[in-house]
């Protein structure tokens, strides 16, 4: 007997019913009572769109309260019937399955989704193509580490420098937002692509776009603190970050991306902090630089499991660095501007002897850039002679 | 121009954009087992029951108030109409005449003089079969009472349910003293919170009746045998099935039932009573006389 007292199926009285419906079973009987005034209309409504029958109670039943009788009808469990679990909720590379399913579409990771459920087009569907089993501690390291550029940067703090290096500043925050514009863009564009079953690498990668996100609001606010207008964004610059944008493989647009270009901003912008003019600088590199490491390590992962996985898709990688490499070669690479003005900032001064140190320490960044790229390369599993060459191959503009 | 004859053609009222999806996902379903199928859309029952008489499609898709103008077009003719499948959710409907909660009106005669608000003029549940109800318990609806109607998309016979929910709002603001809804609709403008929970209170409720029906009437073209095949795949519906669950979702029903007509006595008694199709009949009699 469901008791339903005052309460109305206009008010929930529904899921009493219904949970006594399913415990009885298709053809179990359940009666009902309740002091509700239009409980024999709503009763009927239910059983009619519920297509249960209704019958008139028992004299025994009736004697205990019972307004009338439900029978639970065939069509009470239709959804789970045929139904599908869309993998475990619990998984990692050894119980995920090698494919999700085009069918579990946006359906939560171990849930039971209904059969005939339309079929969802995601191509990034392949656990081995996607997956890794850092994302999750990934993820919760990068949310750990957000922070908000209006409290983490002292945006009042004094800028006395000469115009020379403000100009210099300018320039290299222009260059920045450009590329942060591709590190935001190019994962974007993944992620509508990865079936969402691999919650944990799509969680990782939209943190991720919202810290390029924040890179790009702060090397932009840095630029205008003191000026007007932005700097020059060159042919070659735009079209070295066009052939990132061009590669359609996400293996490979990873390796390019991140363990390449992003590797090699970490230290191009541990070297502007080294060499900040100004504190407001000086905090903008340095928590750009923690997030890129975060990002580094993330591409590292997935390209590392991709190519556990696939062994054969090395070969793949390194034509795909030797073609972005001969895409390029008739390119200028890096903006000769941005070349000066990070020789500029390394000077500090206008002396010569001031602009062969800045010289000097703009190479040895670009050959720290070019040795951590080859330590990258030899800990996906090159070898060192290829690992030395390709690192000697990736862009001159750094991403 | 030869007419091609190799479809069992359906006609259906296009009361809302959904009907399109539905009747294409029918189609397919039903090309799939091997039954020629197509349909055609009409605006309103009117014009659908003319298509039925006049050859345009074999078996229609009719609304209680347009089977029974089918049935006796058919009468007319010395033809035979017949319903021959029904939704499950189409039989033993009843309608309610709400009033508000605090209302003095605690009885049908308690309505005398008041302004009752009804649904679309043609809507049998909203409108036409609880006027029945007052008129046969002593309060003659049009006599002693303000019949104030809610014309959401006349000709649709209250497929729409937006006429029930304009009489409902009316009702709340206190602009009328009385709304009639189908049963179902008691519950679901509760629970999409048209109406608050025990604002309203249900004075009375008609008797059970029938809603839609699949109609054909004699002496139809339909393909040999297309008829027969039409019923045996809806009845073999499951709604297990996932399939066709989703149409049978938009369609609403969880199973086809073979058609029954005893449950439109009171309509046809309605109808009599208030003329209500007396001189749409007498039209078509006279251009097919
Ligand atoms: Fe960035
Ligand atoms: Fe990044």
């Amino acid at each position: 007997m469901v008791e339903l007292g005052a309460l109305g199926l206009e008010q929930g009285g529904h899921i009493l019913l219904l949970r006594a419906l399913r415990e009885a079973g298709e053809g179990g009987r359940v009666c009902v009572s309740g002091t509700h005034p239009d409980l024999p209309l709503q009763l009927s409504v239910f059983a009619r769109e519920g297509a249960h029958q209704i019958e008139s109670p028992a004299p025994d039943e009736r004697k205990e309260g019972a307004v009338c009788a439900l029978v639970a009808g065939s069509s009470l469990n239709a959804r789970q019937r045929g139904a599908v679990r869309a993998g475990s909720a619990r998984a990692d590379h050894r119980t995920l399955h090698s494919y999700a399913d085009a069918r579990w579409g946006l359906a939560a990771r171990g849930a039971l989704v209904e059969a005939g459920a339309p079929s969802w087009d995601f191509s990034l569907n392949d656990r081995d193509l996607v997956w890794a089993d850092e994302a999750k501690k990934l993820y919760a390291q990068a949310l750990a580490s957000q922070w908000d550029p209006e409290e983490a940067i002292p945006w009042n703090a004094p800028i006395d420098h000469p115009p020379f290096v403000e100009d210099a500043i300018v320039q290299v925050m222009t260059y920045l937002v450009e590329n942060e514009n591709a590190a935001l863009l190019v994962p974007a564009r993944f992620l509508g692509r990865i079936h969402p079953h691999f919650r944990e690498v799509v969680q990782l990668l939209a943190i991720q776009i919202a810290d390029e996100a924040r890179h790009v609001e702060v090397f932009t606010r840095r630029a205008l603190l003191r000026r007007d207008a932005l700097g020059l964004s060159t042919v070659g610059g735009q079209r070295s970050l066009q052939t990132l944008f061009e590669e359609s493989d996400f293996v490979l647009s990873t390796l390019l991306l991140s363990v390449l270009g992003e590797g090699s901003f970490v230290d191009l912008l541990w070297f502007l902090h080294e060499h900040a003019p100004d504190p407001v600088t000086g905090a903008i590199a340095q928590l750009t630089a923690r997030d890129e490491s975060r990002h580094v390590a993330a591409g590292m992962a997935h390209v590392h499991a991709a190519l556990e996985a696939r062994p054969e898709d090395r070969s793949r990688a390194q034509r795909a660095i030797e073609q972005r490499h001969l895409a390029l070669q008739h390119t200028s690479g890096l903006n000769a501007e941005v070349f000066d003005a990070l020789v500029l900032l390394a000077a500090g001064g206008l002396s010569p002897a001031a602009i062969a140190r800045g010289f000097d320490a703009v190479q040895r960044l670009q050959s720290r850039m070019r040795e951590g790229r080859q330590r990258r390369l030899e800990r996906l599993g090159f070898t060192a002679d290829d690992a030395s060459i390709l690192a000697g191959l990736h862009t001159r503009n750094f991403m | 121009m030869k007419r091609d004859r190799s479809k069992l053609v359906l006609g259906a009222v296009a009361y809302d954009a959904k009907v399109v999806t539905i009747w294409d996902g029918f189609l397919r379903w039903f090309e799939e087992r091997s039954l020629p199928f197509d349909y055609v859309l009409y605006t309103n029952y009117e014009r659908q029951v003319e298509g039925l008489f006049l050859g345009e499609h074999h078996v229609s898709w009719n609304s209680p108030l347009a089977w029974l103008q089918a049935e006796r077009l058919a009468a007319s003719e010395r033809r035979v109409a017949r319903a021959i499948a029904m939704r499950d959710t189409d039989q033993d409907l009843r309608s309610a005449i709400l009033v508000r909660k605090d209302s003095a009106v605690n009885t049908i005669a308690d309505l005398r003089d008041k302004r009752i608000g009804v649904g679309a003029w043609d809507s049998p549940q909203a409108t036409i079969l609880p006027m029945l109800h007052l008129a046969e318990n002593g309060l003659d609806p049009e006599r002693d009472a303000k019949i104030v109607h809610h014309d959401v998309l006349v000709g649709k016979h209250g497929d729409h349910i937006g006429g029930e929910r304009d009489a409902v709002k009316a009702l709340l603001a206190g602009t009328i003293d009385a709304a009639c809804v189908l049963d179902a609709n008691v519950l679901g403008f509760t629970r999409d919170g048209t109406v608050a929970s025990g604002a309203l209170r249900t004075l009375a409720v008609t008797e059970p009746f029938d809603h839609c029906n699949f109609t054909i009437v004699d002496g139809d073209d339909a393909p040999a045998g297309s008829i027969a095949k039409f019923t045996e795949l809806l009845f073999s519906q499951d709604y297990s099935d996932p399939a066709v669950r989703p149409l049978m979702d938009l369609e609403g029903l969880k199973a086809w039932k073979p058609g029954r007509v005893e449950r439109y006595a009171p309509l046809a008694r309605a109808i009599d009573r208030f003329r209500t199709i007396e001189p749409w009949l007498k039209a078509r009699t006279e251009t097919t006389a």
